[in-house]
Protein backbone atom coordinates (compact mmCIF):
# COMPACT_ATOMS: atom_id res chain seq x y z
CA UNK A 1 0.00 0.00 0.00
CA UNK A 2 2.21 2.17 1.01
CA UNK A 3 5.13 1.53 -2.08
CA UNK A 4 1.73 2.30 -4.21
CA UNK A 5 0.82 5.42 -2.76
CA UNK A 6 4.21 6.64 -2.94
CA UNK A 7 3.94 5.68 -7.00
CA UNK A 8 0.91 8.02 -7.43
CA UNK A 9 2.10 10.82 -5.00
CA UNK A 10 4.93 10.65 -7.35
CA UNK A 11 2.42 10.56 -10.58
CA UNK A 12 0.84 13.41 -8.82
CA UNK A 13 3.69 15.65 -7.98
CA UNK A 14 5.06 15.34 -12.02
CA UNK A 15 1.62 16.80 -12.79
CA UNK A 16 -0.78 13.71 -13.24
CA UNK A 17 -3.71 14.80 -11.25
CA UNK A 18 -5.85 11.64 -12.26
CA UNK A 19 -3.25 9.51 -9.96
CA UNK A 20 -5.00 11.27 -7.21
CA UNK A 21 -7.70 9.73 -7.72
CA UNK A 22 -5.91 6.39 -6.60
CA UNK A 23 -5.05 7.82 -3.52
CA UNK A 24 -8.62 8.92 -2.94
CA UNK A 25 -10.11 5.33 -3.40
CA UNK A 26 -7.59 3.80 -1.18
CA UNK A 27 -7.96 6.29 1.48
CA UNK A 28 -11.52 7.99 1.96
CA UNK A 29 -13.24 5.07 3.81
CA UNK A 30 -10.68 5.16 6.28
CA UNK A 31 -10.76 8.96 6.58
CA UNK A 32 -14.35 9.21 7.22
CA UNK A 33 -14.21 6.49 9.58
CA UNK A 34 -11.29 8.73 11.71
CA UNK A 35 -13.69 11.59 11.06
CA UNK A 36 -16.63 9.99 12.11
CA UNK A 37 -15.21 8.87 15.27
CA UNK A 38 -13.40 12.44 15.68
CA UNK A 39 -16.54 14.59 15.43
CA UNK A 40 -19.40 12.30 15.93
CA UNK A 41 -21.69 13.75 12.81
CA UNK A 42 -21.67 11.72 9.73
CA UNK A 43 -22.32 15.11 7.96
CA UNK A 44 -19.05 16.83 9.65
CA UNK A 45 -17.07 13.61 8.74
CA UNK A 46 -17.79 13.90 4.58
CA UNK A 47 -16.71 17.60 5.34
CA UNK A 48 -13.79 16.23 6.64
CA UNK A 49 -13.11 13.66 3.91
CA UNK A 50 -13.69 16.14 0.83
CA UNK A 51 -11.09 18.90 2.41
CA UNK A 52 -8.95 16.49 4.05
CA UNK A 53 -8.60 15.47 0.30
CA UNK A 54 -8.33 19.17 -1.14
CA UNK A 55 -6.06 20.22 1.50
CA UNK A 56 -3.77 17.43 0.63
CA UNK A 57 -3.48 17.87 -2.43
CA UNK A 58 -3.18 21.69 -2.73
CA UNK A 59 -0.06 20.83 0.17
CA UNK A 60 1.08 17.69 -1.73
CA UNK A 61 4.56 19.67 -2.58
CA UNK A 62 5.12 19.91 1.09
CA UNK A 63 4.79 16.25 2.18
CA UNK A 64 8.20 14.63 1.97
CA UNK A 65 7.26 10.89 2.28
CA UNK A 66 9.06 11.03 6.15
CA UNK A 67 6.28 9.32 7.05
CA UNK A 68 3.67 7.58 4.67
CA UNK A 69 1.01 9.98 2.91
CA UNK A 70 -1.45 7.76 4.94
CA UNK A 71 -0.51 8.92 7.90
CA UNK A 72 0.18 12.47 6.84
CA UNK A 73 -3.13 12.44 5.35
CA UNK A 74 -4.53 11.02 8.57
CA UNK A 75 -3.35 13.78 10.49
CA UNK A 76 -4.65 16.29 7.91
CA UNK A 77 -7.84 15.03 8.69
CA UNK A 78 -7.78 14.93 12.34
CA UNK A 79 -6.65 18.34 12.45
CA UNK A 80 -9.25 19.75 10.42
CA UNK A 81 -11.84 17.17 12.52
CA UNK A 82 -10.14 19.17 15.64
CA UNK A 83 -11.05 22.59 13.75
CA UNK A 84 -14.55 21.63 12.64
CA UNK A 85 -15.37 20.19 16.53
CA UNK A 86 -13.45 23.25 18.40
CA UNK A 87 -15.95 25.17 15.94
CA UNK A 88 -19.03 23.19 16.47
CA UNK A 89 -18.60 24.01 20.89
CA UNK A 90 -18.77 27.47 19.75
CA UNK A 91 -22.04 26.94 17.64
CA UNK A 92 -23.46 23.95 19.84
CA UNK A 93 -25.71 21.38 18.28
CA UNK A 94 -26.27 17.16 18.60
CA UNK A 95 -22.91 16.38 18.13
CA UNK A 96 -23.64 12.49 18.03
CA UNK A 97 -25.36 11.92 14.52
CA UNK A 98 -28.66 10.38 15.39
CA UNK A 99 -29.14 9.26 11.94
CA UNK A 100 -26.55 6.29 12.72
CA UNK A 101 -29.35 3.73 14.90
CA UNK A 102 -26.82 1.58 17.19
CA UNK A 103 -26.96 -1.88 15.86
CA UNK A 104 -27.78 -1.30 12.33
CA UNK A 105 -24.23 -2.39 11.53
CA UNK A 106 -23.86 -6.40 10.49
CA UNK A 107 -20.43 -6.92 12.08
CA UNK A 108 -21.10 -6.02 16.24
CA UNK A 109 -17.80 -6.68 18.04
CA UNK A 110 -19.72 -6.17 21.29
CA UNK A 111 -21.88 -9.04 20.50
CA UNK A 112 -18.66 -11.10 18.83
CA UNK A 113 -17.09 -10.23 22.63
CA UNK A 114 -20.20 -11.41 24.65
CA UNK A 115 -21.03 -13.93 22.86
CA UNK A 116 -21.31 -16.41 19.95
CA UNK A 117 -25.02 -16.08 19.70
CA UNK A 118 -26.63 -13.29 21.39
CA UNK A 119 -30.10 -13.45 22.55
CA UNK A 120 -32.11 -10.20 21.95
CA UNK A 121 -31.47 -9.32 25.71
CA UNK A 122 -27.77 -9.13 24.67
CA UNK A 123 -28.77 -7.16 21.44
CA UNK A 124 -30.20 -4.82 23.31
CA UNK A 125 -27.68 -4.56 26.12
CA UNK A 126 -25.44 -3.95 22.65
CA UNK A 127 -27.58 -0.95 21.50
CA UNK A 128 -27.21 0.70 25.07
CA UNK A 129 -22.99 0.24 25.36
CA UNK A 130 -23.07 1.95 21.89
CA UNK A 131 -25.26 4.37 22.99
CA UNK A 132 -22.92 5.12 26.06
CA UNK A 133 -20.01 4.73 24.16
CA UNK A 134 -21.01 7.89 21.67
CA UNK A 135 -22.16 9.45 24.52
CA UNK A 136 -19.39 9.38 26.59
CA UNK A 137 -16.75 10.61 23.95
CA UNK A 138 -19.31 13.31 23.27
CA UNK A 139 -18.60 13.95 26.48
CA UNK A 140 -14.77 14.11 26.73
CA UNK A 141 -13.08 17.46 26.39
CA UNK A 142 -11.52 17.91 22.61
CA UNK A 143 -7.83 17.46 23.33
CA UNK A 144 -9.14 13.91 25.25
CA UNK A 145 -11.32 12.48 22.48
CA UNK A 146 -8.33 13.24 19.83
CA UNK A 147 -5.96 11.49 21.98
CA UNK A 148 -8.44 8.47 22.81
CA UNK A 149 -9.59 8.11 19.55
CA UNK A 150 -5.83 8.15 17.44
CA UNK A 151 -4.85 5.53 20.06
CA UNK A 152 -7.84 3.38 20.24
CA UNK A 153 -8.91 2.98 16.90
CA UNK A 154 -5.98 4.48 14.99
CA UNK A 155 -3.56 2.60 16.72
CA UNK A 156 -1.21 5.74 16.53
CA UNK A 157 1.76 5.66 19.28
CA UNK A 158 1.79 8.09 22.30
CA UNK A 159 4.40 9.87 20.61
CA UNK A 160 2.79 10.31 17.06
CA UNK A 161 -0.15 11.45 18.93
CA UNK A 162 1.94 13.98 20.90
CA UNK A 163 3.61 15.28 17.71
CA UNK A 164 -0.47 16.23 15.96
CA UNK A 165 -1.61 17.40 19.39
CA UNK A 166 1.69 19.18 20.52
CA UNK A 167 1.87 18.11 23.59
CA UNK A 168 4.32 16.00 25.94
CA UNK A 169 4.59 12.46 26.34
CA UNK A 170 3.04 13.02 29.73
CA UNK A 171 0.73 15.03 28.79
CA UNK A 172 -0.64 12.73 25.92
CA UNK A 173 -0.58 9.93 28.04
CA UNK A 174 -3.02 12.18 30.75
CA UNK A 175 -5.01 12.95 28.62
CA UNK A 176 -5.81 9.01 27.17
CA UNK A 177 -5.84 8.14 31.12
CA UNK A 178 -8.74 10.80 31.64
CA UNK A 179 -10.42 9.40 28.19
CA UNK A 180 -10.12 6.03 29.39
CA UNK A 181 -11.70 6.82 33.11
CA UNK A 182 -14.47 8.70 32.20
CA UNK A 183 -14.90 5.79 29.52
CA UNK A 184 -14.98 3.03 32.32
CA UNK A 185 -17.11 5.34 34.81
CA UNK A 186 -19.64 5.07 32.38
CA UNK A 187 -19.73 1.45 30.25
CA UNK A 188 -18.38 -0.67 33.47
CA UNK A 189 -21.98 -1.15 34.97
CA UNK A 190 -22.98 -2.70 31.80
CA UNK A 191 -20.31 -4.47 30.62
CA UNK A 192 -20.06 -6.56 33.83
CA UNK B 1 6.81 -8.56 43.03
CA UNK B 2 5.93 -5.15 41.91
CA UNK B 3 3.65 -3.24 44.10
CA UNK B 4 -0.23 -3.12 42.50
CA UNK B 5 0.07 -1.30 38.83
CA UNK B 6 -1.75 1.52 39.03
CA UNK B 7 -4.74 2.27 37.19
CA UNK B 8 -3.07 4.49 34.27
CA UNK B 9 -0.27 1.68 34.50
CA UNK B 10 -2.68 -0.80 33.51
CA UNK B 11 -4.39 1.50 30.37
CA UNK B 12 -0.50 2.14 29.37
CA UNK B 13 0.03 -1.58 29.55
CA UNK B 14 -3.00 -2.70 27.73
CA UNK B 15 -2.03 -0.36 24.61
CA UNK B 16 1.55 -1.39 24.66
CA UNK B 17 2.86 1.35 26.25
CA UNK B 18 4.31 0.01 28.94
CA UNK B 19 7.75 -0.04 27.79
CA UNK B 20 10.03 -1.55 29.75
CA UNK B 21 7.49 -2.10 32.47
CA UNK B 22 5.49 -4.62 30.34
CA UNK B 23 6.92 -7.69 31.86
CA UNK B 24 6.73 -6.92 35.96
CA UNK B 25 3.28 -5.99 34.81
CA UNK B 26 2.23 -9.16 33.06
CA UNK B 27 4.11 -11.17 35.98
CA UNK B 28 2.02 -8.97 38.96
CA UNK B 29 -1.40 -8.99 36.72
CA UNK B 30 -1.21 -12.44 36.44
CA UNK B 31 -0.72 -13.33 40.59
CA UNK B 32 -2.57 -10.91 41.87
CA UNK B 33 -6.19 -11.47 42.07
CA UNK B 34 -7.19 -8.10 42.85
CA UNK B 35 -5.42 -6.39 40.01
CA UNK B 36 -6.38 -9.63 37.45
CA UNK B 37 -9.89 -8.61 38.01
CA UNK B 38 -9.33 -4.91 37.55
CA UNK B 39 -7.52 -5.48 34.74
CA UNK B 40 -10.28 -7.93 33.12
CA UNK B 41 -12.73 -5.04 33.69
CA UNK B 42 -10.08 -2.50 31.57
CA UNK B 43 -10.28 -4.91 28.85
CA UNK B 44 -13.86 -5.61 28.79
CA UNK B 45 -14.49 -1.63 28.67
CA UNK B 46 -12.02 -1.07 25.93
CA UNK B 47 -13.20 -3.85 23.86
CA UNK B 48 -16.88 -2.43 24.33
CA UNK B 49 -15.90 0.62 22.72
CA UNK B 50 -15.02 -0.75 19.66
CA UNK B 51 -19.05 -1.34 19.33
CA UNK B 52 -18.95 2.49 18.51
CA UNK B 53 -20.85 2.62 15.44
CA UNK B 54 -19.50 4.21 11.93
CA UNK B 55 -22.04 4.45 9.46
CA UNK B 56 -21.63 2.51 6.30
CA UNK B 57 -20.37 4.30 3.29
CA UNK B 58 -22.27 2.76 -0.16
CA UNK B 59 -20.40 0.68 -2.47
CA UNK B 60 -19.93 3.29 -4.76
CA UNK B 61 -18.11 5.84 -1.63
CA UNK B 62 -14.96 6.72 -3.73
CA UNK B 63 -16.85 7.55 -6.66
CA UNK B 64 -18.75 9.79 -4.84
CA UNK B 65 -15.85 11.85 -3.04
CA UNK B 66 -13.94 11.75 -6.28
CA UNK B 67 -17.22 13.58 -7.93
CA UNK B 68 -17.42 16.38 -5.01
CA UNK B 69 -13.49 16.94 -5.07
CA UNK B 70 -12.41 16.79 -8.96
CA UNK B 71 -14.05 20.30 -9.80
CA UNK B 72 -12.62 21.94 -6.99
CA UNK B 73 -9.30 20.10 -7.23
CA UNK B 74 -9.35 21.50 -10.56
CA UNK B 75 -9.93 24.82 -9.87
CA UNK B 76 -7.55 25.18 -7.04
CA UNK B 77 -4.80 23.02 -9.55
CA UNK B 78 -5.89 26.09 -12.49
CA UNK B 79 -4.96 28.84 -9.86
CA UNK B 80 -1.43 26.88 -8.31
CA UNK B 81 -0.35 25.76 -11.48
CA UNK B 82 0.44 29.83 -13.07
CA UNK B 83 1.65 30.74 -10.14
CA UNK B 84 0.26 33.65 -7.89
CA UNK B 85 2.69 36.33 -8.94
CA UNK B 86 1.43 36.64 -12.26
CA UNK B 87 -2.16 36.29 -12.21
CA UNK B 88 -2.19 38.90 -9.01
CA UNK B 89 -0.25 40.88 -11.41
CA UNK B 90 -2.98 40.48 -13.92
CA UNK B 91 -5.66 41.07 -11.21
CA UNK B 92 -4.22 44.30 -10.50
CA UNK B 93 -3.62 45.35 -13.87
CA UNK B 94 -7.59 44.35 -14.34
CA UNK B 95 -8.14 46.69 -11.86
CA UNK B 96 -6.21 49.52 -12.51
CA UNK B 97 -8.18 49.31 -15.89
CA UNK B 98 -11.52 48.98 -14.23
CA UNK B 99 -10.78 51.82 -11.52
CA UNK B 100 -10.10 53.81 -14.74
CA UNK B 101 -12.68 52.93 -16.55
CA UNK B 102 -15.77 53.81 -14.21
CA UNK B 103 -13.78 56.75 -12.54
CA UNK B 104 -13.59 58.14 -16.23
CA UNK B 105 -17.58 57.43 -16.21
CA UNK B 106 -18.06 59.86 -13.30
CA UNK B 107 -17.05 63.03 -15.23
CA UNK B 108 -17.48 61.77 -18.87
CA UNK B 109 -20.63 63.51 -20.58
CA UNK B 110 -22.79 61.35 -22.22
CA UNK B 111 -21.63 62.26 -25.97
CA UNK B 112 -22.69 58.56 -27.37
CA UNK B 113 -25.84 57.50 -28.16
CA UNK B 114 -28.20 56.55 -25.16
CA UNK B 115 -28.17 52.63 -26.34
CA UNK B 116 -24.37 52.44 -26.78
CA UNK B 117 -24.03 53.63 -23.22
CA UNK B 118 -26.38 51.42 -21.79
CA UNK B 119 -24.53 48.41 -23.65
CA UNK B 120 -20.81 49.88 -22.01
CA UNK B 121 -22.22 50.06 -18.42
CA UNK B 122 -23.36 46.59 -19.18
CA UNK B 123 -20.14 45.38 -20.23
CA UNK B 124 -18.34 47.10 -17.46
CA UNK B 125 -20.55 46.20 -14.86
CA UNK B 126 -19.68 42.54 -16.16
CA UNK B 127 -15.58 42.98 -16.03
CA UNK B 128 -16.05 44.39 -12.69
CA UNK B 129 -18.22 41.48 -11.20
CA UNK B 130 -15.92 39.21 -12.90
CA UNK B 131 -12.93 40.61 -11.18
CA UNK B 132 -14.29 41.24 -7.98
CA UNK B 133 -15.34 37.64 -7.73
CA UNK B 134 -11.93 36.54 -8.93
CA UNK B 135 -10.34 38.85 -6.03
CA UNK B 136 -13.25 37.63 -3.29
CA UNK B 137 -12.09 33.85 -4.68
CA UNK B 138 -8.20 34.48 -3.87
CA UNK B 139 -8.85 35.63 -0.70
CA UNK B 140 -10.99 33.59 -0.01
CA UNK B 141 -8.25 30.65 0.00
CA UNK B 142 -5.73 32.83 1.77
CA UNK B 143 -8.61 32.94 4.61
CA UNK B 144 -9.69 29.51 4.30
CA UNK B 145 -5.73 28.14 4.56
CA UNK B 146 -5.36 29.78 8.03
CA UNK B 147 -8.40 29.31 9.64
CA UNK B 148 -7.79 25.45 8.72
CA UNK B 149 -3.86 25.95 9.54
CA UNK B 150 -2.84 22.97 11.67
CA UNK B 151 -1.65 24.59 15.31
CA UNK B 152 1.99 24.90 15.25
CA UNK B 153 3.30 21.80 17.32
CA UNK B 154 6.59 23.03 19.21
CA UNK B 155 7.81 25.89 17.13
CA UNK B 156 6.04 28.32 14.34
CA UNK B 157 4.35 27.88 11.00
CA UNK B 158 5.15 29.26 7.97
CA UNK B 159 2.95 31.72 6.67
CA UNK B 160 5.06 33.71 4.57
CA UNK B 161 3.10 32.34 1.57
CA UNK B 162 -0.12 33.53 2.88
CA UNK B 163 1.61 36.21 3.87
CA UNK B 164 2.92 37.90 0.89
CA UNK B 165 -0.08 36.52 -0.85
CA UNK B 166 -2.71 38.87 1.47
CA UNK B 167 0.12 41.91 0.67
CA UNK B 168 -0.69 41.41 -3.64
CA UNK B 169 -4.23 40.97 -2.46
CA UNK B 170 -4.21 44.53 -0.33
CA UNK B 171 -3.48 46.86 -3.90
CA UNK B 172 -6.46 45.15 -5.80
CA UNK B 173 -8.89 44.88 -3.06
CA UNK B 174 -8.02 49.02 -2.41
CA UNK B 175 -8.99 49.71 -5.89
CA UNK B 176 -11.88 47.64 -6.32
CA UNK B 177 -13.23 48.97 -2.43
CA UNK B 178 -12.44 52.48 -4.28
CA UNK B 179 -14.05 51.88 -7.43
CA UNK B 180 -17.16 50.39 -5.62
CA UNK B 181 -17.28 53.15 -3.40
CA UNK B 182 -17.15 55.67 -6.59
CA UNK B 183 -19.66 53.99 -8.25
CA UNK B 184 -22.07 54.52 -5.09
CA UNK B 185 -22.08 50.50 -4.21
CA UNK B 186 -22.20 50.65 -0.46
CA UNK B 187 -22.21 46.83 0.17
CA UNK B 188 -19.59 46.46 -2.03
CA UNK B 189 -17.31 48.90 -0.26
CA UNK B 190 -17.92 47.84 3.06
CA UNK B 191 -17.26 44.24 2.88
CA UNK B 192 -13.83 45.13 0.58
CA UNK B 193 -13.46 47.74 3.46
CA UNK B 194 -13.68 44.89 6.03
CA UNK B 195 -11.49 42.33 3.84
CA UNK B 196 -9.02 45.27 3.85
CA UNK B 197 -8.20 45.11 7.64
CA UNK B 198 -7.78 41.51 8.26
CA UNK B 199 -5.46 41.58 4.76
CA UNK B 200 -3.77 44.05 6.17
CA UNK B 201 -3.65 42.17 9.54
CA UNK B 202 -2.17 39.10 7.39
CA UNK B 203 0.29 41.18 5.78
CA UNK B 204 1.41 42.39 8.36
CA UNK B 205 2.13 39.45 10.24
CA UNK B 206 5.66 37.76 10.45
CA UNK B 207 6.37 35.09 8.11
CA UNK B 208 6.39 32.62 10.92
CA UNK B 209 4.36 32.47 13.41
CA UNK B 210 3.61 31.05 17.04
CA UNK B 211 0.48 29.44 17.55
CA UNK B 212 -0.59 32.36 19.71
CA UNK B 213 -0.22 34.67 16.64
CA UNK B 214 -2.06 32.02 14.81
CA UNK B 215 -4.79 31.86 17.15
CA UNK B 216 -5.09 35.64 17.09
CA UNK B 217 -5.06 36.16 13.31
CA UNK B 218 -7.71 33.30 13.60
CA UNK B 219 -9.69 35.29 15.92
CA UNK B 220 -9.37 37.83 13.91
CA UNK B 221 -11.22 36.18 10.82
CA UNK B 222 -13.40 34.42 12.73
CA UNK B 223 -14.82 37.74 14.58
CA UNK B 224 -15.69 39.54 12.13
CA UNK B 225 -17.31 36.78 10.52
CA UNK B 226 -15.17 37.27 7.13
CA UNK B 227 -14.78 34.55 5.52
CA UNK B 228 -18.44 33.87 5.50
CA UNK B 229 -19.48 37.42 4.54
CA UNK B 230 -16.72 36.42 1.50
CA UNK B 231 -18.15 33.41 0.61
CA UNK B 232 -21.76 34.49 0.43
CA UNK B 233 -21.08 37.83 -1.18
CA UNK B 234 -18.45 35.72 -3.59
CA UNK B 235 -20.93 33.23 -4.78
CA UNK B 236 -23.47 35.99 -5.12
CA UNK B 237 -20.98 38.01 -7.22
CA UNK B 238 -20.29 34.80 -9.60
CA UNK B 239 -24.24 34.31 -9.91
CA UNK B 240 -24.45 37.74 -11.40
CA UNK B 241 -21.53 37.87 -13.60
CA UNK B 242 -23.16 35.03 -15.04
CA UNK B 243 -26.30 35.81 -15.39
CA UNK B 244 -24.68 39.15 -16.76
CA UNK B 245 -22.51 37.18 -19.53
CA UNK B 246 -25.81 34.83 -20.25
CA UNK B 247 -28.12 38.02 -21.24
Amino acid sequence: MEDSDSVAVARVKAGDGDAYRALVDRHSRSVFRLAYRMTGNEQDAEDVVQETFLRAYKQLHRYEARASFGTWLYRIASNYSLDLVRSRKRHPQAAFDESSKPGEEAANPVHAVASDAPGPDRLLLGDEVQRAVASTLDQLSQQERTAFVLRHFEGQSIEEIGSSLGLSGNATKHSIFRAVQKLRRALEPLVT
Amino acid sequence: MMNHPTEEQLVLYYYGESNQGAADIEAHVSGCEQCRASYKGLQRVLNSVDSFPVPERAPDYENQVWASIEKRMEKRSRWLSFGWRPMLAAAAMVALMVGAFLAGRTWQKPARPIVAATDNRGVRERVLLVAVGDHLERSQMVLVELANAGTPKAGRLDISFERQTAEDLLESNRLYRQTASTNGDVATAALLEELERVLLEIAHSPSEVSGRQLEELRRQIEDRGILFKVKIFGSQVEQSAQSATSL
